[in-house]
């Protein structure tokens, strides 16, 4: 990690993840975060030049379906979770973007 | 000032799959039926494990070697993370630093005199799954918006091109043979009023300044275009507005507060708008996505699909161009109406063995009647065998141009008839198509075969001017076109006589 974890940086990470912190919370977070980071960096003890970076935990690949149609959901059954819908949409408050 | 647009382009395909890429429901545009073609997968829901759909890969793969990429060998899926409304699980599956695919060039324009050629670098393909659709309230008194998550999760080749393209014309001839190309394929439907083919373009402009320096304007980044002539009016106003923004405020690429800016275009208005920038928009913080496996891809398989991709759009109108001599025009019109079309054409003219007569055929006469009737080539009733072999006797002297024109017209209409009689119940066979013995039948019917035979024609031409004394006087005394009664004549008595020659030996007779 070459970059210092800042609070400026958590209310960064916080605003990308839609997350609204107070000013106390980025102060605990920061705190904790940095003692994650830190745990974490014992890592770079390790001299990794000559390993290959991974791509997936298992050493799998190609783990591929055919083409074919499966049941899906109701459409009642796909809006049962939203917070709000019309019985047709999910209903999200108004997007004021693009026009 | 001298200036040199820089553009690129970033171009979505829909392909043709019958499910999503990572789940089994169907991949149909079906915007009347909203959200009834989704399920834990597609929606995000938690415990839901994507897996991928061997179809869409197998296509990414054709569409990437037709256009001349070289495929990786391992390649692997990554999360790009954002907020949005239709993309329900907060991040979209996408490729990050191992595309499938990477490094290819197609080739534009070249195909009238004196145009040269252009390389187009195609800088990587990757594949990706499509997001929802949002609605916007249109009222304009603030109301929801509606999201319709049908679309989400359906397989999205992505197709990025280096900045090569030096005008919004070339920009233009690159999307439309795209589309043929993609067609062709069997990839995609391209159809742009549902989605399925749109695009981004990237712009700039080198200026060539007074004093003798350069200077480069910032680049911009058109969204959303889904015509052809929505993305070639879009660049057009976008390079002149950025030569008079620059010489306005002289603002250059990399300049402070001159960042990469995205803009909307209005085909109403004719013009390029501000957008309000994305925040952050580049901090998709992407990693590998670990509920899908990567992918490996055997030399053995490239070589496979490569072997069997169809012939590029381009390069077939160059090679009609030159192989069969047919104008650019004439290669364009066939190649454009899709590769069943184009084969056709070809098998007519090998059949004949005059592919100017089987050109001539095809966009004339075929087309005409394909739209009349709303058939596909491959739906129309005269094989190429069956064409071909009509203009092999046109070719071979045998009947007049005139005379295949009426014998086309007659097979169709015969073949009407029997499909309307066969609507309307009766006992006929419309499965069998109209073929060589039609066409002997019709020729002997009407006597339209070209008589070669001098001595029939000697006897009729002088029983003619023997029947004509009046005419024959007029012709002498200087009427030209006396002659036309005693030919008239001639024709009348042998069927299939061919007029020319009637003529010449009327005049070799009378002078």
């Amino acid at each position: 990690m070459s970059e210092r974890l800042t609070p400026q940086l958590v209310e960064r990470v916080a605003r990308l993840a839609r997350l609204k912190l107070a000013p106390d919370e980025v102060e605990r977070f920061t705190g904790q975060l940095q003692q994650v980071l830190k745990y974490v960096a014992q890592l770079d003890a390790v001299d990794s030049r000559d390993v290959e970076p991974l791509a997936h935990p298992l050493e799998l690949t190609n783990v591929l379906r055919a083409d074919e149609p499966a049941p899906g959901l109701s459409r009642e059954a796909a809006l049962a979770n939203a917070p709000r819908t019309d019985g047709r949409y999910f209903l999200v408050p108004p997007i004021l973007d693009e026009k | 000032m001298n200036a040199t647009p820089i553009i690129g382009l970033e171009v979505h395909v829909q392909l043709l799959t019958r499910t999503k890429i990572f789940c089994g429901c169907p991949n149909r545009f079906n915007p009347d039926q909203p959200n009834t073609q989704t399920c834990p997968v597609c929606l995000g829901l938690p415990g839901a494990l994507p897996v991928l759909n061997e179809e869409a890969f197998r296509l990414s793969l054709r569409t990437a070697l037709a256009l001349g990429c070289r495929i990786a060998p391992f390649t692997k899926w990554d999360r790009k993370q954002y907020y949005y409304p239709d993309l329900p699980k907060g991040y979209q599956i996408s490729q990050y630093d191992l595309p499938f695919s990477h490094d290819g060039v197609v080739e534009i324009g070249g195909e009238t005199e004196g145009d040269v050629p252009r390389r187009l670098r195609i800088r990587r393909a990757h594949l990706e799954e499509d997001a929802g659709k949002n609605l916007h309230d249109e009222s304009g008194r603030g109301g929801d918006s509606r999201v319709d998550l049908n679309r989400a999760g359906t397989p999205l080749l992505e197709i990025v091109t280096e900045p090569d393209l030096g005008s919004a014309a070339d920009a233009r001839a690159f999307l439309e043979d795209l589309r043929l190309l993609l067609t062709d394929l069997e990839v995609s439907d391209c159809n742009m009023q549902e989605g399925s083919l749109r695009c981004d373009a990237n712009v700039n402009v080198r200026l060539a300044l007074d004093d003798g320096g350069t200077a480069t304007t910032p680049i911009v980044e058109i969204k959303n275009l889904n015509t052809f002539s929505g993305v070639e009016a879009a660049i057009e106003h976008e390079l002149a507005r950025q030569i008079a923004e620059f010489q306005r405020t002289g603002r250059r690429f990399g300049d402070p507060g001159a960042e990469k800016e995205t803009r909307g275009w209005s085909a109403e208005r004719n013009e390029t708008f501000a957008q309000r920038g994305k925040e952050e928009a580049s901090d998709y913080r992407y990693f590998p996505d670990p509920d899908l496996a990567p992918v490996t891809v055997a030399a053995e398989e490239v070589a496979r699909i490569q072997e069997r991709l169809c012939e590029p759009p381009g390069a077939r109108r160059r090679r009609f161009a030159g192989e069969h001599q047919l104008s650019e025009y004439d290669a364009r019109v066939i190649v454009s109406q899709g590769r069943q079309f184009a084969d056709y054409f070809e098998a007519v003219a090998r059949a004949c063995g005059d592919a100017k007569q089987a050109a001539n055929f095809v966009t004339q006469d075929v087309l005409r009647e394909l739209n009349a009737r709303g058939l596909g080539i491959r739906e129309f009733p005269l094989t190429s065998d069956v064409l071909g072999g009509l203009l092999a006797r046109v070719a071979q002297g045998g009947i007049t141009v005139k005379s295949a024109r009426e014998i086309f017209g007659e097979l169709l209409a015969a073949w009407s008839a029997r499909a309307e009689a066969a609507e309307d119940g009766a006992d006929v066979d419309v499965g069998e198509l109209p073929g060589e013995a039609a066409i002997e039948r019709i020729i002997a019917e009407r006597g339209l075969a070209i008589v070669n035979d001098e001595g029939a024609l000697e006897a009729a031409l002088a029983a003619a001017i023997a029947d004509s004394p009046r005419a024959v006087e007029d012709f002498r005394a200087g009427k030209q076109q006396a002659a036309g009664a005693i030919i008239g004549k001639v024709m009348k008595q042998v069927k299939g006589a061919d007029p020319k020659r009637v003529r010449e030996l009327l005049l070799k007779k009378l002078a």
